[in-house]
């Protein structure tokens, strides 16, 4: 998939865009514009994210990658465009419609943000306590249990406190909280950053596993040239306030683009193996 | 026998049974949202003793694995009861999902076990007095390492950091004139109010001004004063120092060999001792103004003899004892809102838990102390 591709989707109509919704695109972002006063951070950006794909989303520092992401999931204000999910335009919902969309998804912040007052598996239980009426305790602690040794948690780490974990720990028991109600989709921002190249190539092998035992589409900001090859399907370059381009690791080393070719045959790309291919 | 139909993509499981072995027949979504009906309903079934039981998951429309979890769980005590467990028709994903399941069945503490009463009021005993005893070391230190600081100074004056104590003075002192004023003004209108209606019982209101007089240069100017600037201020050393701590920056400057004594535990210090007292003597202005324009009004005593009674009423010391009490709770806040900073541990729940601790302990050593000073200025007769 390269740039024309882009040119189609940006020609599609809204109710093109919505209909793609409802099939094999879990979200369809189109027209996107994002901006804290002054110059768009974002512009006319579109994108769109496959059922069952880990897309990784790569760009320069301040190009807008988290920003995108949190304008996707509602925390960030958009002045223009849509973001189609689910057959319905995220951005114009109501409030309470939104929470209803936002239970489809989990969301795994860069530093975990695990509610520091709970103990880990309590925070996996939180959005199974806050959104599913009358779910009894002992099921909610088997449950707990289960999520906590699917992300690959020891059982003494859950009764502890989020300040007693390492940094990867605590992005474990993120991601545990994230899928605590099986979402749809997964957000990870920055998963790998901060923990050495073991535990990230460990955590890849976790989010590649998730994946595939879940049917989860996984969209994830990185810097990891390993995490781009070994688990996403597809890459999309955020560069000139939009998506410059999509497709596979492939794509990326055919690009003439300065910024990609920079950041896919640089040193660090071809110490990844990246170049070789 | 069967129990239980429900509709569309109601979650459901009932039992069939034909001779000598039992079906189990889930359909529906069986998705975490549905999940506590489906846990009674499991809860509520029941077999023969050893009898073979089929689970049958062919009309499963969505399984998730809160879902798989509610049937592996299901099969696994139905076979620790000593039945034969088959599962049929499940799809592919389905009966991945329930291995998934049956691999990460290990139920953990959710929280941490609660030790013995009398063993945890011992060791919470034990914990408060390493705890006091601890501060108390940490605390002398700290007030020493301020006294050999200041100490330097004698000898390197410029070490010290003038524009940063300017600043904080700023910050201190002439930011806080405007609540530090109506504070006092308001309280002096009450004591003038309060007191002419008490003294005007026996005819004595000319005594109001003794009152407002005493009451407001010897506590109330200094302890109202001393009071907002600890909730101000005080606080306000902590938070800023102790969210700089949780930045590294405190560390950064060690690296850096520069001091934070000197860049910011002094500054503060000395721009608290000089701005205290200031501050001290304008509550007291503003609240005889207060307590005069109260006695005017209400009392009918006109400013010029309100001024000429004040001034004999004064006899050398009543100014004088409040003014003596403003430096040294001006270098007591200093001192524990810059402890406490320095004393946060690089969390943002520990620079708030430090921030009350600040407020609240300056607040108590300030009426403590004062408490002394009332006493002890009493008995040498000034």
């Amino acid at each position: 998939m390269v740039a024309e591709d882009l040119e189609r989707l940006h020609r599609q109509s809204p109710e093109e865009a919505r209909q793609s919704t409802l099939k094999d695109v879990a979200i369809a972002i189109r027209g996107l514009e994002v901006g804290f006063g002054g110059s768009p951070i974002i512009q006319d950006l579109d994108l769109d994210i496959y059922r069952g794909e880990v897309i990784g989303i790569v760009g320069g520092s301040g190009t807008g990658k988290s920003v995108l992401m949190r304008t996707v999931i509602g925390l960030n204000k958009a002045q223009a465009g849509s973001v189609w999910a689910f057959g319905e335009d995220f951005l114009t919902l109501s409030y309470f419609e939104q929470r209803r969309i936002e239970k489809r998804w989990g969301v795994l912040f860069q530093q975990g943000a695990l509610f520091s007052a709970l103990t880990v598996a309590q925070n996996v239980q939180v959005p199974m306590r806050e959104h599913i009426r009358g779910m009894p305790q002992e099921l909610m602690d088997e449950i707990a249990s289960m999520k906590l040794s699917m992300v690959g948690l020891p059982p003494d780490a859950a009764p502890k406190l989020p300040s007693e974990l390492s940094g990867g720990m605590k992005k474990r028991a993120g991601i545990a909280r994230a899928i605590a109600l099986d979402p749809e989709i997964l957000f990870l921002d920055e998963p790998t950053a901060g923990l050495d190249p073991i535990g990230a190539a460990a955590f890849d092998d976790l989010i590649a596993h998730l994946r595939k035992t879940l049917g989860l589409t996984v969209v994830m900001i990185t810097h990891d040239l390993d995490s781009l090859v070994t688990v996403c399907d597809r890459i999309a370059v955020l560069a000139d306030k939009r998506v410059k381009l999509v497709g596979t690791i492939d794509d990326m080393l055919e690009s003439d683009h300065p910024w990609i070719r920079e950041y896919f045959h640089g040193p660090r790309s071809r110490a990844a193996g990246v170049g070789k291919r | 026998m069967g129990q239980s139909a429900a509709i569309g993509n109601q979650p459901r499981i009932s039992q069939d049974r034909t001779d000598g072995s039992a079906t189990l027949q889930a359909g529906g979504a069986w998705v975490a949202t549905n999940s506590p009906p489906l846990f009674e309903s499991l809860k509520a079934l029941s077999f023969h003793k050893d009898e073979p039981i089929l689970v049958d998951l062919n009309r499963i429309d969505r399984l998730d694995t809160a879902g798989a979890w509610l049937l592996y769980r299901t099969v696994r005590d139905l076979r620790a009861a000593g039945h034969d467990v088959e599962y049929r028709g499940g799809t592919e994903e389905q009966m991945s999902l329930i291995e998934q399941a049956t691999a990460h069945d290990a139920l953990c503490l959710i929280e941490p076990p609660e030790p013995n009463v009398a063993i945890r009021m011992l060791e919470d005993i034990g914990a408060s007095v390493m705890r006091v005893g601890g501060q108390a070391t940490a605390s002398l230190a700290f007030v020493g390492l301020l006294m050999e600081t200041l100490w330097r100074y004698t000898s390197k004056p410029q070490r010290f950091r003038l524009t940063a104590t300017v600043k904080q003075m700023e910050l201190i002192g002439l930011n806080a004139m405007p609540i530090v004023g109506l504070i006092s003004f308001l309280i002096g209108i009450v004591i003038a109010h309060q007191g002419a209606y008490q003294l005007r019982l026996f005819g004595a209101e000319i005594f109001t001004v003794n009152l407002v007089v005493t009451a407001v240069l010897r506590e109330f100017g200094i302890l109202l004063s001393a009071i907002i600037i600890a909730g101000r201020s005080g606080s306000a050393f902590t938070a800023e120092i102790g969210s700089m701590k949780m930045n590294e920056e405190i560390d950064a400057m060690d690296t850096l060999a520069i001091s934070p004594m000197d860049t910011l535990v002094v500054p503060r210090f000395i721009a608290l001792v000089v701005m205290m007292p200031l501050l001290t003597f304008y509550a007291d202005v503003v609240g005889l103004l207060g307590g005069g324009l109260i006695s005017w009004l209400s009392l009918g005593i006109e400013p010029m003899q309100f001024l000429e009674r004040t001034h004999d009423v004064i006899l050398g010391w009543d100014l004088g004892v409040g003014l003596i009490k403003a430096p040294i709770f001006g270098a007591l806040i200093a001192l524990i809102g810059c402890y406490e900073g320095l004393a946060t541990e690089g969390s943002a729940e520990s620079v708030g838990h430090h921030t009350t601790k600040s407020v609240v302990e300056s607040i108590f050593m300030i009426i403590v102390l004062d408490a002394f000073f009332s006493i002890f200025f009493t008995t040498i007769g000034v």
